[in-house]
């Protein structure tokens, strides 16, 4: 018997899920968003968001030959920050703009730090408040073509920051202005309903955070507190959905730990309540994400959980 | 149901070997026993080259507290003693023996006894020169085990038959074919510890054993069994004490502090046999399952057999293996050769024709938090991996490293296929070099 034998060692066996099966069912969640996005808005919505993943995929290839590393764009995650970043702009937005903003998520964002996995802020989201930033007229202006007559560019937030109600069910459904992915949030809930049975996100961080904020407006709604069309109205709009769901539970970019998880999701809620309740902007999940991003160390360096068996130690 | 936190569910793959009854392998014209077969002390021969020995003879007497008697599995004579290749995959001083096939035993073997007539210490006696050591995976001197500081401490004896490792089926086999002898072994240790409760502990993926159990102990009023949720790694030492009894230990504790002696199925039928059958440990049963095999089995096989003999006996490769793991495909260990004995940490011989992981290229840690929840102490693994790879020992510490049992779950889970376990490992004895250091400077 002649044997030639592999000797690593143990576990001889391992789990069949892969970074890349991962990213691939957050892409598959984030398809009924986008395809509602695109049915409700039209071929623009359609070419910002195939302009930002071909970016973001054409960037990390770019980035890759230049410092001589292996192509990464396999493991799908350049896909899913260029279709969150797509998913994250106006309907009408000029196509530069998206190209510029990918380009700034992966090259800037992800790859300078060491890519996949090292980056200290969501990529997309940075990318997305690079925009605002940038091109702020663009990227605040949500009239649509295809609804130009039904509705106004006035974003359900705006509406209810002075004073006005809002109509629940076309939030709920999506025909309200937005952003081509955050408007609709039945949608959107499917596709978190996906990655929960999937096993891909921990409810944690987007219950607490969506609770906190909840509590947070009934607390200092400043004369609205108990008004059910307002404080839906703040859970439904402003992409807090979208941004619990699918940019608060980025693995990178929140705490690893089991208490890391419930205090940062008290963050975010906190810091939402507060930008939109204090601040000027009514839109806020965006920065309020990339800021607690930056506080993710720190939140972890005082949650290490305590071991089996230390208990009382 | 009783069960732990965490862990991990890998496919369980025993259907391929659980219905096959256990069946003796004939021992060949050579056999033999290394030294070291148990954690401790080695034992020392106490045979010369040319002496004859017998069945149940003991041939390297423990050496130190912590060790255990070695014994002969045939008739024969002594042919050499010298290094050779044990399982561990180290050399170590062993003692050759050519078969006579007479299989004459020492006097007195065989012989049906009861415990009840016997002193405690005539018990501890007989297992330590059974040569008895926990047929678990640690070999640990049970002789030992059974002698706590504090014996009237102890209110929990657990009978490990959680068998939580894919493939193996050995413990089943023995729980079905052996229950009897299983349940008089666990009534000679309960016979030390008369506070104590014994609960025999099965997963419920071997529902028949567990039946079978369960009405072999009926009328016994301090003996109980326990059906575990199936799940990895319920048989580990920490997991099963939780589960049982909601007592927890750390790697600094014994199971013995918290009021528990822990014996794997195999040990107290071993015990069964040497107190009530005068019948020492002779044996060890192997599971021999994988797609390589003709036919899996599981195998009753005298020790110092040669591994090769072994897959000969079972009917051999069908295909080349690619990969051959001593044990259970979590923690078992992997074999770069069949030229070894048998001994008592000998467990199951898994052989595969693919090894899908040898291809598997390790991407960045995405910060998942998979290995968090797979780990069943709680621990970090994906930090703890930073730490290790940066010799940070400090850092490694801080983060609970020390506790790891290196059970292979944070590995088993990781999708950027990280290899994480073997870090571990390492850093037990680093760590452990580190302190000591430490320790020197401050002198």
């Amino acid at each position: 018997m002649n044997l030639n034998l592999n000797v690593q060692s143990s576990p001889h066996v391992k789990d069949t899920i892969s970074t890349s099966s991962i990213m691939l069912d957050v892409i598959i969640a984030m398809l009924p968003a986008t395809a509602w996005g695109i049915l409700r808005f039209g071929m623009n919505a359609a070419i910002v968001v195939i302009v930002s993943v071909v970016t973001a995929i054409l960037s990390e290839t770019l980035f890759n030959i230049i410092v001589k590393r292996k192509n990464t764009i396999f493991d799908l995650s350049c896909v899913v920050t260029g279709l969150i970043l797509g998913l994250n702009m106006p309907p009408e937005v000029p196509i530069f703009v998206p190209v510029v903003g990918a380009f700034f998520a992966i090259v800037i964002v992800k790859m300078l730090f060491g890519g996949l996995g090292q980056n200290f802020m969501n990529p997309a989201l940075a990318g997305r408040c690079f925009c605002l930033i940038s091109f702020a007229g663009y990227m605040n202006n949500f009239t649509s073509r295809m609804s130009v007559d039904a509705y106004t560019s006035a974003t359900p937030l705006l509406l209810l920051k002075n004073g006005h109600e809002v109509n629940l069910l076309d939030m709920l459904f999506g025909y309200i202005p937005g952003t081509i992915g955050e408007v609709s949030a039945i949608c959107l809930l499917l596709g978190a309903i996906y990655l929960v049975v999937k096993k891909v996100i921990d409810l944690r961080i987007p219950l607490v955070y969506i609770f906190t904020f909840v509590v947070f407006i009934m607390m200092f709604g400043q004369g609205k507190t108990t008004n059910i069309n307002y404080i839906v109205g703040e859970v439904l709009g402003g992409g807090l959905i979208f941004g619990a769901f699918f940019m608060a539970t980025d693995y990178v970019t929140s705490p690893i730990t089991p208490l890391g998880k419930i205090l940062y999701g008290i963050l975010l809620g906190v810091l939402t309540g507060v930008f939109r309740l204090f601040g000027k902007s009514a839109e806020s999940v965006s920065y309020v994400i990339l800021i607690s991003n930056l506080l993710v160390p720190l939140i972890e360096s005082f949650t290490i959980p305590t071991a089996f068996g230390k208990e009382g130690k | 149901m009783y069960t732990f936190k965490h862990g991990v569910h890998p496919c369980e793959q025993k259907d391929q070997s659980k219905d096959k009854a256990i069946k003796v392998v004939n021992a060949g014209k050579v056999l033999v026993f290394p030294m070291q077969q148990h954690i401790g002390a080695k034992a020392k021969p106490c045979v010369k080259v040319g002496d004859n020995v017998l069945v149940g003879q003991i041939i390297g007497e423990a050496d130190g507290f912590i060790s255990a008697n070695v014994l002969s599995s045939v008739s024969g004579k002594v042919t050499a003693i010298e290094d050779r290749l044990s399982v561990g995959g180290q050399r170590v001083e062993s003692i050759v023996i050519e078969n006579d096939e007479k299989y004459d035993a020492i006097k007195g073997f065989g012989l049906e006894r009861d415990f009840n007539s016997l002193s405690n210490e005539e018990i501890i006696k007989i297992i330590k020169d059974a040569g008895i050591v926990g047929l678990g995976g640690a070999s640990f001197p049970t002789h030992v085990k059974l002698s706590p500081k504090e014996p009237n401490n102890i209110d929990y004896i657990l009978v490990n038959g959680a068998e939580c490792e894919p493939y193996l089926t050995s413990d089943y086999r023995l729980m079905i074919e052996e229950t009897e002898i299983l349940v008089k072994g666990l009534q000679c240790i309960l016979k030390l510890f008369p506070r104590a409760k014994g609960v025999i502990c099965v997963e419920d993926n071997k529902k028949a054993a567990f039946d079978k159990i369960t009405l072999a102990c009926s009328s016994i009023s301090n003996i109980e069994t326990a059906l575990m949720k199936t799940k990895y790694p319920q048989g580990g030492e920490r997991q099963l004490i939780y589960a049982i009894t909601g007592r927890k230990i750390n790697v600094s504790t014994l199971p013995a502090d918290v009021g528990c002696i822990v014996d794997n199925v195999d040990t107290v039928i071993s015990i069964g046999n040497a107190v009530c059958k005068s019948t020492p440990l002779l044996r060890r049963i192997m599971t021999l399952s994988g797609d390589c095999y003709n036919d899996t089995a599981n195998l009753n096989v005298r020790f110092g057999i040669s591994y090769k003999e072994v897959v000969e006996a079972a009917g051999g490769f069908n295909i080349d293996p690619k990969k051959i793991v001593s044990g259970g495909p979590m923690m078992g260990m992997p074999v770069f050769t069949l030229d070894m004995p048998v001994s008592k940490n000998s467990s199951a011989l898994l052989a595969f024709s693919k090894d899908p992981l040898s291809n598997e290229k390790e991407t960045n840690c995405i910060n998942c938090g998979r290995c968090v929840s797979a780990c069943p102490i709680n621990l970090l693994p994906t930090r703890m991996l930073k730490a290790a790879k940066s010799e940070n020992y400090e850092e490694y510490i801080k983060l609970n490293g020390p506790e790891c049992i290196t059970c292979g779950c944070c590995s088993y889970v990781c999708p950027a296929k990280k290899s994480l376990t073997p870090y571990f490992s390492y850093m037990k004895s680093a760590v452990g070099n580190y302190l000591n250091s430490k320790k020197e400077e401050v002198k």
